[in-house]
């Protein structure tokens, strides 16, 4: 009688407690973010579509404008940072949900990762450097 | 007719006479045998059965009077020992706590029940799962009474209050409902489900047990509560009425606040 060597199927494969707060911090900043950009992304959305004629007024000035001030620097900063680390963050918690095979989730991540940090650095990188008297 | 249709193919015999005041109904059970199928199939069944019937009731007559091979495990029959949880018409029910009365079709249209086994289990056969990988994580939490220094030489005196505060979650039966309606657990099946967390959640909150850090310190990990999306479906499907969700919550307030 030969022994039934096969894997069972779905059979936990639980990692050793990494014995960390991690997870309950990363939970923790998706609460906070989240009640921060309700008040960011909202005040940023009227004011860019609905104030003062709206979206119509948006050009390079505005923008210019708006750049010189360092209180939205700091609002569109804060803005960048957090709606791509909830993001970021929120879209690993699908993965981790989601992916069946080590290797896809690895690169899935790897993926997520990069772009997060191109975006953020992009991002961090124009708020800072940005030039109004730019003339081609 | 043949005299071959007449012979039953159940475990029982011949068909017993139709009680007065029954009604035919459908049942479409989602049927796997792991010896001769690749993918599992679907076989209705004509029933006669009174609205006062239990699902359970159906599957019976299927197993005793229609077809024999029909698998499924139910034991005392009267929703305590938790043996007979499934998906009926879609939500994970005991089908000895379900009455076809509450299933039948609106204005005397013919119904439908279909049964499938709990999700995010290997089936074994037809509606019976592997239960191992549940029990796995049930075991990991350390459900048991964790203490340390001397016994006491009476018993362990707990106040009605104590005793109060995990009440809920003494009631759990280990049926697995809970566990196999959660849409995590469906796809990984590492977390360790709501169950396992429920009966954590009885010894963490027991003034009488000294184990709560050594819980929480599992139910911190990346498997553990944090994965709970709280979508509710385990309070909806626990046949014992426990609020499975807010049990979770409080384990993940535990773990915040360090403080049971």
């Amino acid at each position: 009688m030969s022994e039934l060597t096969l894997a069972k199927p779905r059979t936990p494969r639980r990692p050793a407690a990494r014995r960390n707060n991690f997870e309950l911090h990363s939970w923790l900043f998706m609460r906070i973010s989240g009640m921060a950009l309700v008040v960011l992304v909202l005040g940023h959305l009227f004011i860019m579509n609905i104030l003062d004629g709206g979206v119509h007024r948006i050009n390079f000035g505005f923008v210019a404008g708006r750049w010189a001030s360092p209180f939205w620097q700091f609002w569109d900063l804060t803005m960048l940072w957090l709606a791509q680390i909830h993001g970021g963050n929120g879209l690993r918690t699908v993965i981790n949900d989601y992916a069946r095979k080590d290797a896809t989730r690895f690169w899935l991540k790897v993926l997520l990762y990069v772009s997060m940090v191109l975006i953020i650095a992009l991002g961090t990188y124009v708020i800072f450097t940005f030039d109004p008297n730019i003339t081609d | 007719m043949t005299a071959t249709a007449e012979v039953s193919t159940g475990s029982r015999g011949n068909q017993p006479p139709v009680p007065d005041g029954a009604i035919t109904v459908t049942v479409k059970i989602r049927r796997f045998n792991s010896e001769f199928d690749d993918e599992p199939r679907w076989d209705s069944f004509e029933i006669p059965a009174l609205p006062s019937d239990r699902v359970l009731n159906l599957l019976h007559y299927v197993k005793w009077y229609l077809d024999g091979t029909l698998t499924f495990r139910r034991s005392c029959a009267h929703g305590i020992c938790g043996s007979d949880a499934m998906r009926i018409n879609g939500v994970n029910r005991l089908a000895c706590k379900v009455l076809l009365k509450d299933l039948l079709a609106s204005g005397g249209k013919p119904t439908t029940i279909t049964i499938e086994p709990i999700k995010g289990l290997p089936v074994h056969k037809d509606l019976l799962v592997d239960m191992e990988p549940f029990f796995e994580a049930f075991k990991a939490v350390k459900p048991y009474l964790i203490t340390y220094g001397n016994e006491p030489t009476r018993e362990r005196v707990q106040s009605i209050a104590d005793r109060e505060r995990f009440d809920d979650t003494t009631k759990c039966i280990l049926c697995a409902a809970c566990t196999t309606s959660c849409p995590v657990y469906w796809t990984e099946g590492s977390y360790f489900g709501p169950a396992a967390i429920v009966n954590a959640h009885r010894f963490i909150f027991d003034s009488r047990d000294e184990g709560a850090e050594e819980r929480l310190d599992i139910l911190n990990d990346i498997d553990g509560v944090w994965r709970c999306r709280t979508t509710f479906n385990c309070t909806d499907a626990c046949p014992r009425g426990i609020q499975v969700t807010k049990a979770i919550q409080e384990v993940k307030r535990a773990l915040l606040f360090k403080r049971v």
